[in-house]
């Protein structure tokens, strides 16, 4: 009698655990969530007719963790970036396809030795409660910025304007930042050397202006909602913390009359299977993310939905310098990183369509082509070979081989990785590698500090689009240059680059400096990033992007085709559509 | 009764403050600091973030100031979260966690005793195996690997509920509601029958029912109260635990409660969070503790607590 129930159960357990695999439910999602959106004949402005879009334009978006601060001079990472870019606009913003165009300033002038940039904010621009935006604002959230006192995390990012890098470093008053209003509408900045890149950080929170008297009046209370004042397309309306965020449309925003989406939802998740399963579940048109193991069940399942871009940003590892053994071992790192099958990793690793990449700037920047080093076009038996023979030169072999310790934060995508990577080390040269999991904080100290580390796993999304965010990383004294890289040729070289106003010189020098790092083998480069995320079909109006940015404003709901099954909100018919 | 709460009560404070003290230099000692990130920052605005919070005072300074901070009940400000005070977060999220704790523990009180008792009366029968075996897989199976397969069955294949997120409704409290309960009605369900058990084993129930008691009264009245009492100690620490929410079922569902900020304020190295959900999970503990033994007097007639010193 006992067995026999407890086989029934066992039995129902198994069922139930069934479902967990995706790929038994294929028919069961919910109705509505794939339907197909109506075809429609765009307007003049190539937005949609009325009768196309749903009766309900609210919009849900998954948003990986709960932004620290939505104060957009504090805030730090892509989550709250997401946010503050529907809440607050710079002087220049995107297009959908990622295009630096016009925001609160209407247009700008460049000085002809490239110094001087005066910007006229437009006639239109407003705060959300109505006040007009005006240079002052510019000029006093500026100067915030790089008031040490503010501890603004990417101060860095105002670092060309004239006396910036003094003002952060406490040399110099706040009042000697190169910024000033010229008149109520015009802003003028004064740079320390010309910057090509410089309207591309206009698009990154820490230039978004602030609001002067709510700040003086709240304090650090002036993001809450009722209180915070924004000049973006959307205002906050509601606050949960962990829950969600939610922005309403700001009906004084300047081009609020082409803004088609009423409300945005962010949900934070702290579990990328839960923002999948509320996709499922239809309770999401916009994830941050998706499942990495699910990749083969989403292609053949929910392909509609998948969207995998490149992204910009690199995943490599890199090795101390400062240490045996590889301090002034050359050959014994360019012999690891040949070692390593770029292909494998992408197709049976990471599997979600990364590029496999021998260079450390990625690709989709519109002037710049990576350095690509001879290797790269090689097969991959030859550079196994030539890894042999620089493994011997550095003086190893298979009876007295290498131990190395290979560092990674403890995420599971990292571990298979590494242990990938560890593999293929020890296949190709017999190397015994150590693999070392550490938790994010205890890890990025160890690398900060380089006396344990041997090799490590980093990874970078480029600020700004411009290849300069890479290569800046390895000046001898950047904050972030973890392996401790001292070169005075090409610290020299990242001033040259920094000065050169002529752009096609400028390219040239930067792609010497990074053939100067990979030729140094700093890093060990191994694929670039793809941002991938599941989008409701109906969800339209943006654009895949290299700098991942999406805007809540372009985007718009589409009714369903009415020929498949139609959600509440959208029922009404489509025909005219 | 007074002398003994007022005892009781006065022995929580020692308690807390050696609390406070070990959890606040334990976390100290993790390495890094909370506005460590990938993108470093410049040393004179990491200067003055430290200086903003009292980072750069000797550690002996910072425990003085922040036992200051807690007499007069301010938690101080969030090292991550940085609009919001540990006050307000911990003032958001509790209501939350206390919510659905409480929910829990009512359904496994409700469903786990009956059932205990039940299986008790039915001592070695089939239908007792049946139950203690159910109970045993509600207690073996984590609620990591329950709560997907709720969402699984419920939401994403029968659409009958949300699939996580929080409002104050009953449609998405269920699911979190279900799986906190479940291995706390297993617990409670094979406690309650084991004691339930050994009391109708004893000679006051033999007397009852010799006296000719009608067995309802004697079930009710002689036996389940006194095997209660395991059942109310095994309570104490576990609703301590559940109202101050659950980290896998927070993060599976999508739930705004506190019980993530043990994890994500360790990990984010926000020292304030981390010292103030320890200090209320203590409090917690001291207090249903303290409950537990009042409840203790009032189940049993032969504890009572002051009449030594009466």
């Amino acid at each position: 009698m006992m067995r026999r129930l407890c086989l029934i159960m066992a039995l129902s357990l198994v069922l139930i655990a069934c479902g967990n695999d995706p790929a038994s439910d294929t028919n069961s999602q919910p109705v509505g969530l794939m339907a197909e959106p109506v075809p429609f004949e765009p307007t003049e402005s190539g937005r949609p007719p009325l009768s196309a879009l749903a009766a309900e334009q609210i919009v849900h978006r998954g948003n990986a963790e709960e932004p620290q601060t939505l104060d957009p001079h504090l805030a730090q990472g892509v989550p709250a970036a997401t946010i503050l870019r529907d809440l607050f606009e710079g002087l220049a913003t995107t297009e959908p396809d990622g295009r630096i165009v016009p925001g609160s300033a209407a247009h700008w002038d460049i000085s002809r030795d490239g110094l001087v940039y005066t910007f006229y904010i437009d006639q239109d621009s407003r705060w959300s409660n109505g006040e007009s935006l005006t240079a002052h604002d510019f000029v006093w959230s500026w100067k915030r910025v790089v008031d040490p006192a503010t501890g603004a995390s990417s101060a860095r990012m105002l670092a060309p304007v004239s006396n910036a890098e003094a003002i952060l470093a406490g040399e110099m008053s706040v009042d000697a930042l190169g910024v000033a209003a010229l008149s109520e509408s015009s802003f003028q900045v004064t740079l320390e050397s010309p910057t090509p890149y410089f309207l591309g950080l206009l698009t990154h929170p820490t230039t978004y202006p602030v609001h002067r008297p709510s700040l003086e009046a709240y304090g650090a209370a002036h993001v809450r909602p009722g209180q915070l004042v924004s000049n973006g397309a959307y205002s906050l309306s509601d606050w949960q913390v962990r829950a969600f965020i939610e922005l309403v449309r700001n009906p004084h925003y300047r081009q609020a009359d082409e803004v088609i989406v009423e409300r945005v939802l962010y949900y934070p998740f702290e579990d990328e299977g839960t923002e999948f399963n509320r996709f499922r579940a239809g309770d999401l048109h916009w994830t941050y993310q998706v499942p990495s193991n699910q990749f083969r069940w989403l292609q053949a399942n929910m392909s509609e939905a998948l969207q995998v871009t490149p992204w910009f940003g690199t995943y490599f590892f890199g090795f101390n310098l400062q240490q045996p053994p590889f301090e002034g071992n050359l050959a014994l790192r360019q012999a690891l990183n040949l070692a390593i099958d770029r292909n494998i990793l992408t197709s049976r690793v990471t599997r979600f369509g990364e590029i496999p990449t021998y260079s450390l700037i990625p690709p989709g920047l519109p002037d710049y082509t990576p350095f690509v080093p001879e290797e790269a076009a090689w097969t991959q038996a030859e550079r196994e070979a030539e890894s042999r023979r620089l493994y011997a030169r550095a003086g190893y072999s298979q009876d007295d081989p290498l131990t190395v310790e290979l560092r990674y934060n403890s995420s599971e995508n990292h571990r298979r990785v590494a242990v990938a990577v560890a593999a293929m080390w020890k296949q190709v040269l017999g190397v015994q590698t150590r693999l070392i999991n550490e938790e994010f904080r205890v890890f990025l100290q160890n690398r900060a500090m380089g006396r344990v580390t041997e090799v490590f796993r980093a990874g970078w999304i480029g600020d700004y689009q411009d290849a300069f965010t890479f290569l800046e990383l390895f000046h001898s004294e950047h904050a972030r240059n973890d392996s401790g890289y001292n070169n005075p040729g090409y610290d020299r070289l990242l001033e040259q680059i920094a000065a050169e106003r002529i752009p096609a010189l400028r390219r040239n020098l930067m792609v010497e400096a990074e053939r100067m790092l990979l030729a140094d083998q700093v890093v060990l480069p191994t694929f670039v990033y793809v941002s991938k995320r599941l989008v409701n079909p109906r969800l339209k109006g943006w654009q895949e992007n290299v700098m991942d940015h999406h805007l809540t404003r372009h985007m718009y709901l589409l009714k369903a085709r009415s020929s498949s099954p139609v959600p509440d909100e959208v029922q009404e018919s489509a025909e005219d559509g | 009764m007074l002398t003994y709460s007022l005892k009781r009560l006065a022995s929580a404070v020692p308690t807390l403050l050696l609390l406070i003290t070990v959890a606040f230099f334990l976390i100290r000692i993790a390495p890094g600091g909370p506005f460590d990130s990938e993108r470093a920052l410049p040393p004179e605005i990491e200067a003055n973030l430290a200086a903003k919070y009292h980072l750069d005072e000797p550690l002996v300074v910072q425990y003085a100031r922040y036992l200051w901070q807690i007499v007069r009940f301010d938690f101080g400000p969030s090292f991550h979260y940085l609009d919001w005070s540990i006050n307000d977060l911990i003032a958001q999220g509790a209501p939350v966690s206390f919510t659905l704790g409480a929910l829990a523990l009512l359904l496994a009180l409700l469903i786990g005793v009956p059932v205990g008792a039940w299986a008790a009366l039915r001592q070695n029968r089939a239908s007792d195996y049946t139950v203690m075996s159910v109970a045993m897989i509600g207690i073996s199976i984590p609620n990591f690997v329950m709560a997907p397969l709720l969402i699984l069955l419920f939401a994403v294949i029968l659409g009958w509920l949300p699939a996580g997120g929080w409002a104050f409704e009953p449609s998405r409290m269920v699911l979190p509601v279900i799986t906190l309960a479940l291995p706390m009605i297993a617990y409670i369900a094979r406690i309650t029958r084991g004691s339930m058990i050994e009391v109708l084993h004893s000679s006051f129930i033999r007397t009852a029912r010799a006296k000719g008691m009608p067995e309802k009264e004697v079930l009710i009245n002689h036996a389940l109260r006194p095997a209660l009492l395991p059942v109310i100690s095994y309570l104490g620490p576990a609703a301590a635990g559940i109202l101050t929410g659950s980290v896998v079922v927070e993060r599976i569902f999508t739930i705004p409660g506190i019980g993530s900020y043990f994890v994500q304020g360790a990990l984010n190295r926000d020292y304030t969070l981390v010292m103030g959900v320890v200090i209320l999970y203590g409090v917690l503990i001291i207090a249903f503790n303290f409950l537990v033994d009042l409840l203790y007097a009032w189940l049993d007639p032969r504890i009572r607590y002051d009449e030594a010193s009466a």
